[in-house]
C-alpha cells in the first residue's frame, strides 16, 4: 500500500511540475550592447510580465556592440526554439529576422523588437498596421514637434540649436530632416554636429560652442554613451543642453521630454503578454509610445545658465535638484 | 551548442574567412600590418548593398566589392609606398576615411537586405533548407578562394610576393619593384575583405557602416589561432589552417553564448571575457599536446 501511495505521489509530483513546466514560458533575448537606455527596456520587459504574474525562463544575449556577434546570437536563439523572441535595438532585430529565413521549423515562433526607431526603414515590418509575418514591436520614433516645443519654451528667443549625433547610427539619421523641418516651422535653425565614435563627443560640442543658443542630443547610442563629456563643454560655456530621453537629465542635461524606456519596456512586455496568449503577430500593428514623461535637472540649469519657465516646472513629472 | 549555433558558426567561420584570408596577405606574406579592413568590409557590404537594392544580380554585386576593395587597399598602398607615411597609419587613415565614404555610398548608415534576393535566395527556392545553404555556399566561395590563393602564391609573382614580405633587400636586388608588390597584395587583401563583407551583409540581411568594428581584431586572432593550432609549414597548410582559424574562432563565441555551469550564471556582458578565456585555452591545447607526447615516448 505504501509502495502505491508513494507511487501515486511521485506522478502527481510529475504531473504538477509539468503542469507548471507548460505555463513557464522560454523567451530568447538578444541586445545590441550595453548601455542604460537598453537596459532599461530589458528591466522594463522582465518586471513587467513578471508583475503580472507570467513565468518565463530566460535566455538573455548581447552582442557587446558586435554586429558579427549579433548574427550569430540570432543562430544560438533559432537553436533555443524559444516560445517568443525579443530583440532590442535595430542591428540585432534584423540580425534575428534574418536568421528566420534560415530556419524553417521556426516560421511560426513570434518575435518582437524594441528601440527600433524605423521598423519600415530597417525591413523588420511591411507595413505598420500590417506587420504580414511572424515580426511586430515597440517602435521609439520621437515625437519631434513636442521636443522643440519644450526647447522653444525654455528660449522663446532661440535662433539656432546644435543638433549632436553620430552619422552612423541609422536611428539618429532618419531624425535630421524631420528636425530641420519641424524647427523651420517654429523659427529657428538646427546646426549638425555628427561623430562617429564616443571619442569625439567633447569635440564635436566644443564645436558648436558660440555657434548655437542650445545643443540637443537625441536617443543616440554612441552620444548618449559619452554624455558626461557634453555635460562638462555645456556647462564651462553656460550652453543649455536638452535630451531626448529621461535618463540622460539625472546624469546632468538640463531636461528631456522623452521616453523613459523602462516604461517603453513595460509597453513591451504588455504586447509580449498578448502574444504569448496567442495573439497573431501578422495583425498586431507596430506600437508608439503615447505618454512622454517630462524631466527636468534644476542644477544643471543653473550651471548651463537658464531659467526654468514655471509652466514647464508645475509640469514636470520629476525634477531633480 | 545547439545545432543550429554551431552551424551559424561555422557559416560566420567560413564566410570572415574569406576576410582572414586577406589578413593572412598582408599581415604574414608582405608583412604589412592592415587596419584598412575595419573599413574596407563595411565597404563591400554597402556597394553589393546599394547594387542589390537596385536590380543587380548578388553574384555580379560580389564582382563589384571586389574591385571597389582592391581600390580601398590600393589606397593605403600607394600612401604609404609613395607618400612614405608609415603603413599602419597610412591604413588607419584610409580606414577613417572610409567611414564617411561608406555613409556617401549608402546615402545613410544602414540598407536591409531583408526584403530582396541575396546568394543564397536561388538555393533556398530550389527547396533547399536555409540553415544548410549558407555554410555549404559560404565553404564553397572560401575553398575555392583558399585553392586561388595557395596557387598564386606558387606562381611567379606570388613568390615574388612572400620575398618582398621576408626580404625586401634581396628581391628588389633581383631588379623587382617592390612598390607594385605591394599595391598588388594590399589590393589584392582587401578585395578579399570587401568580398567577405558584401557575403555577411548579405547572410545577416543588412548593410551597416559599424559592421566593420573590429574586424582586423578578429582578423588577426584568427590567423594566430588558426596558425598555432593546426601548423604553419608552408603556404598551403598556413592558409588551410587560417580558414580553420577563423572557424574556431566563431565556435569558441558559440560555445561563450550558451555555456551555462550548473547554477553559476554568467551574465551576458561576460560574453567578450568567455570568449578570451576559450581562444587561450585553443593556444594552449598544441603544447600541451606536445607535453602529453614526450612525456609519453
Amino acid at each position: 500500500m505504501k509502495k502505491y501511495i508513494s507511487m501515486l505521489s511521485i506522478g502527481l509530483m510529475v504531473l504538477m511540475a509539468s503542469m507548471v513546466q507548460a505555463q513557464t514560458f522560454k523567451v530568447s533575448v538578444s541586445q545590441f550592447v550595453e548601455h542604460p537606455a537598453l537596459d532599461a527596456v530589458l528591466k522594463g520587459f522582465q518586471d513587467n510580465l513578471k508583475e503580472n504574474g507570467v513565468a518565463v525562463a530566460y535566455n538573455v544575449h548581447n552582442a557587446q556592440a558586435n554586429m558579427a556577434t549579433a548574427n550569430q546570437i540570432g543562430h544560438q536563439i533559432m537553436g533555443e526554439k524559444p516560445d517568443l523572441i525579443l530583440a532590442i535595438a535595430t542591428p540585432t532585430a534584423q540580425a534575428c529576422a534574418q536568421a528566420f529565413k534560415k530556419s524553417p521549423h521556426m516560421q511560426n515562433t513570434p518575435m518582437l523588437f524594441t528601440a527600433v526607431t524605423d521598423p519600415v526603414g530597417a525591413g523588420l515590418v511591411k507595413d505598420l498596421n500590417h506587420p504580414g509575418a511572424n515580426i511586430t514591436g515597440v517602435s521609439d520614433m520621437l515625437p519631434v514637434n513636442r521636443h522643440l516645443m519644450m526647447v522653444k519654451t525654455f528660449l522663446p528667443q532661440i535662433k539656432r540649436m546644435g543638433f549632436l549625433y553620430n552619422a552612423g547610427e541609422v536611428n539618429s539619421k532618419v531624425l535630421v530632416p524631420l528636425f530641420q523641418a519641424e524647427a523651420k516651422k517654429m523659427g529657428f535653425e538646427i546646426v549638425e554636429a555628427a561623430i562617429s565614435k564616443s571619442s569625439d563627443v567633447y569635440q564635436a560640442t566644443k564645436s558648436l560652442v558660440g555657434k548655437v543658443d542650445a545643443v540637443f542630443i537625441p536617443t543616440d547610442n554612441t552620444v548618449v554613451s559619452a554624455l558626461e563629456s557634453a555635460i562638462k563643454v555645456c556647462e564651462q560655456n553656460k550652453l543649455p543642453l536638452f535630451n531626448a530621453d529621461v535618463d540622460s537629465v539625472k546624469r546632468g542635461s538640463v531636461a528631456a521630454m522623452g521616453f523613459d524606456y523602462y516604461k517603453h519596456g513595460l509597453q513591451t512586455g504588455e504586447l509580449a503578454q498578448r502574444i504569448l496568449k496567442g495573439a497573431s503577430p501578422a495583425t498586431t500593428p507596430v506600437e508608439f509610445q503615447e505618454k512622454l514623461q517630462l524631466h527636468i535637472n534644476s542644477r544643471a540649469a543653473e550651471k548651463m545658465g537658464i531659467a526654468i519657465p514655471p509652466e514647464l516646472l508645475e509640469k514636470a513629472d520629476k525634477v531633480y535638484q | 551548442m545547439t545545432w543550429y549555433a554551431f552551424i551559424g558558426a561555422l557559416e560566420q567561420g567560413l564566410v570572415y574567412g574569406i576576410m582572414v584570408l586577406g589578413v593572412y596577405l598582408t599581415f604574414r606574406v608582405l608583412d604589412f600590418p592592415d587596419l584598412t579592413v575595419d573599413g574596407s568590409l563595411p565597404l563591400g557590404a554597402s556597394v553589393s548593398a546599394v547594387a542589390i537594392t537596385n536590380g543587380v544580380n548578388p553574384f555580379l554585386s560580389l564582382v563589384l566589392a571586389a574591385l571597389v576593395g582592391f581600390a580601398a587597399g590600393t589606397v593605403t598602398a600607394l600612401l604609404n609606398t609613395k607618400l612614405k607615411i608609415l603603413h599602419l597609419l597610412a591604413s588607419i587613415l584610409t580606414m577613417i576615411a572610409l567611414y564617411s565614404i561608406n555613409i556617401r555610398i549608402m546615402d545613410g548608415p544602414n540598407i536591409s537586405l531583408l526584403s530582396v534576393d541575396t546568394v543564397l535566395d536561388p538555393f533556398m527556392s530550389m527547396g533547399m533548407a536555409g540553415y544548410a545553404v549558407a555554410p555549404v555556399l559560404y565553404g564553397c566561395f572560401a575553398i575555392t578562394i583558399t585553392v586561388a590563393i595557395i596557387w598564386f602564391l606558387h606562381t611567379e609573382l606570388g613568390q615574388a610576393m612572400l620575398a618582398t614580405g621576408s626580404n625586401p633587400q634581396m628581391i628588389t636586388s633581383l631588379g623587382v619593384d617592390t612598390h607594385k608588390i605591394i599595391i598588388l597584395g594590399v589590393g589584392l587583401s582587401n578585395a578579399l575583405v570587401a568580398v567577405s563583407g558584401a557575403l555577411v551583409a548579405q547572410n545577416q540581411g543588412a548593410s551597416d557602416v559599424n559592421m566593420g568594428i573590429g574586424t582586423i581584431i578578429a582578423g588577426l586572432a584568427s590567423v594566430i589561432l588558426g596558425e598555432t593550432v593546426f601548423g604553419r609549414s608552408g603556404v598551403a597548410r598556413a592558409c588551410i589552417a587560417v580558414l580553420l582559424g577563423s572557424v574556431l574562432y566563431r565556435l569558441a563565441i558559440a560555445l561563450a553564448l550558451g555555456l551555462k555551469l550548473g547554477a553559476f550564471a554568467f551574465t551576458p556582458s561576460d560574453l567578450n571575457l568567455i570568449t578570451a578565456i576559450l581562444v587561450v585555452v585553443a593556444l594552449m591545447a598544441p603544447s600541451v599536446k606536445r607535453r602529453f607526447g614526450s612525456a609519453r615516448s
